[in-house]
């Protein structure tokens, strides 16, 4: 019950997660699971079937809303978070950036040239890394789909 | 009590310890993470302590942040991911009864100091690194070559990668520290508006009604930020092991 709400409500993806829900889990110790069934057989696999049934059957009532779960944490401080969120990862980019060339400046003698292009390089890091996080840069095939069905909530 | 802003955060020494000449002072920054392992790990003791078939209202309440984490790190890194299971479920745990706590009146938030966030998120930065390398060898480093990147680029674009590789850890940790900071500070800015308004006389006292009720909206943002920011890190740490587990582009 507790975990068909909770999955109605936080899971990311509505439809395909509650068929799965009560296969193996390894945690559940107050459940039957599927290694608890291997004694007396039909009993515990009825009680699993329809511990299932009721998952599939209460998220199906429940409308498939991962976007309406989003909504208290996009809602009212959308703007600071996402903002905290941009630009730390720009900065971070650049002090990375201009952290790592003042280090090979020191070991190397370089001086200025490592830090010059390790900053640029550092700017190009943060702009990678404001984009991605803002969901823009088009990842590898899994790592894409993935991304895009978290997509909203993550910040 | 003070009232600049600031003094929330300074460290004081409840037990001065020295220890070869390095300062091993047991602090109030101390106190609090000593009691927010104490409320974790005593509300998870006692509402699992009776471990009901039909779980109680308590026990209830701890399978769900349980449940929350376990999907969280399912759907971010995939089956296998569940191995790092205790330390996500920690680093969650810890941050949100910190955050928590430190919406007491008086009480000092922990995620409140730059050093506390950063040691955090380089624990989850070494293990990537360390836990990418054991398991993956010298196919971890892929992680920093994308596909369909014409040759001349590469390089560049590794340098970049690493980069923002190593970026990581920073904007982890400033974001949790800034947004409890910031949100802290903000509190208690506006609280002392409410004081210095109300010592101008009977109007002062009337207009000081418009920070109180700032402050209560604040702190109601705070409660909920708390919550966000230990999710975001969580979250943000299930990706980054994502990487480690399943470091091809």
């Amino acid at each position: 019950m507790v975990r068909a709400t909770l999955k109605g409500c936080l899971g990311g993806l509505p439809g395909q997660e509650v068929a799965v829900a009560g296969s193996d889990r390894p945690d559940e110790t107050g459940r039957a699971g599927p290694g608890a069934s291997a004694g007396d057989g039909s009993r515990d696999d009825d009680l699993g079937r329809r511990s299932r049934e009721l998952d599939a059957a209460l998220a199906a009532r429940r409308p498939a809303t991962p976007e309406t779960a989003a909504k208290p944490v996009t809602g009212g401080m959308a703007g600071f978070g996402q903002a905290m969120k941009l630009s730390s990862e720009f900065i971070a980019g650049i002090a990375v950036g201009a952290g790592l060339g003042w280090l090979i400046d020191r070991v190397a003698g370089t001086s200025p040239w490592g830090l010059i292009v390790f900053l640029l390089l550092g700017f190009a890091a943060g702009v990678l890394n404001a984009l991605r996080s803002a969901g823009l840069v088009a990842e590898a095939d899994s790592k894409k789909a993935r991304a895009e069905s978290r997509g909203p909530d993550e910040r | 009590m003070a009232d600049d802003p600031i003094s929330q955060f300074q460290i004081s020494k409840l037990i001065p310890i020295e220890m070869g000449g390095l300062d091993f002072s047991f602090t109030n920054s101390s106190l609090f993470m000593a009691a927010t392992v104490a409320v974790a790990g005593a509300f998870l003791y006692v509402t699992t302590s009776s471990r009901g078939l039909v779980p109680s209202r308590a026990q209830s309440l701890s399978e769900m942040s349980y449940e929350f984490v376990a999907n969280m790190l399912r759907d971010v890194a995939g089956a296998a991911g569940m191995r790092f299971f205790p330390m996500v479920f920690s680093l969650f745990l810890f941050i949100l009864v910190a955050n928590m706590l430190g919406m007491f009146p008086y009480f000092f938030t922990v995620t409140a100091q730059i050093i506390v966030t950063l040691a955090l998120a380089g624990l989850v930065f070494s293990t990537v690194v360390i836990y990418g390398f054991w398991k993956h060898g010298l196919k971890f480093l892929g992680l920093f070559v994308p596909q369909g990147v014409p040759a001349i680029l590469v390089p560049l674009v590794v340098v970049i990668e690493v980069i923002s590789f190593l970026s990581r850890p920073i904007s982890h940790s400033v974001r949790l520290f800034a947004v409890m900071l910031a949100g802290h500070i903000a509190l208690k800015v506006f609280a002392g508006f409410i004081v210095s308004l109300g010592s101008l006389g009977a109007l002062g006292m009337g207009i000081s009604i418009l920070p109180l009720f700032m402050v209560v909206a604040l702190t109601g943002l705070e409660f909920l930020m708390s919550f966000i920011q230990a999710y975001v890190f969580a979250i943000l740490t299930c990706m980054y092991l994502n990487d480690a587990l399943h470091p091809s582009h």
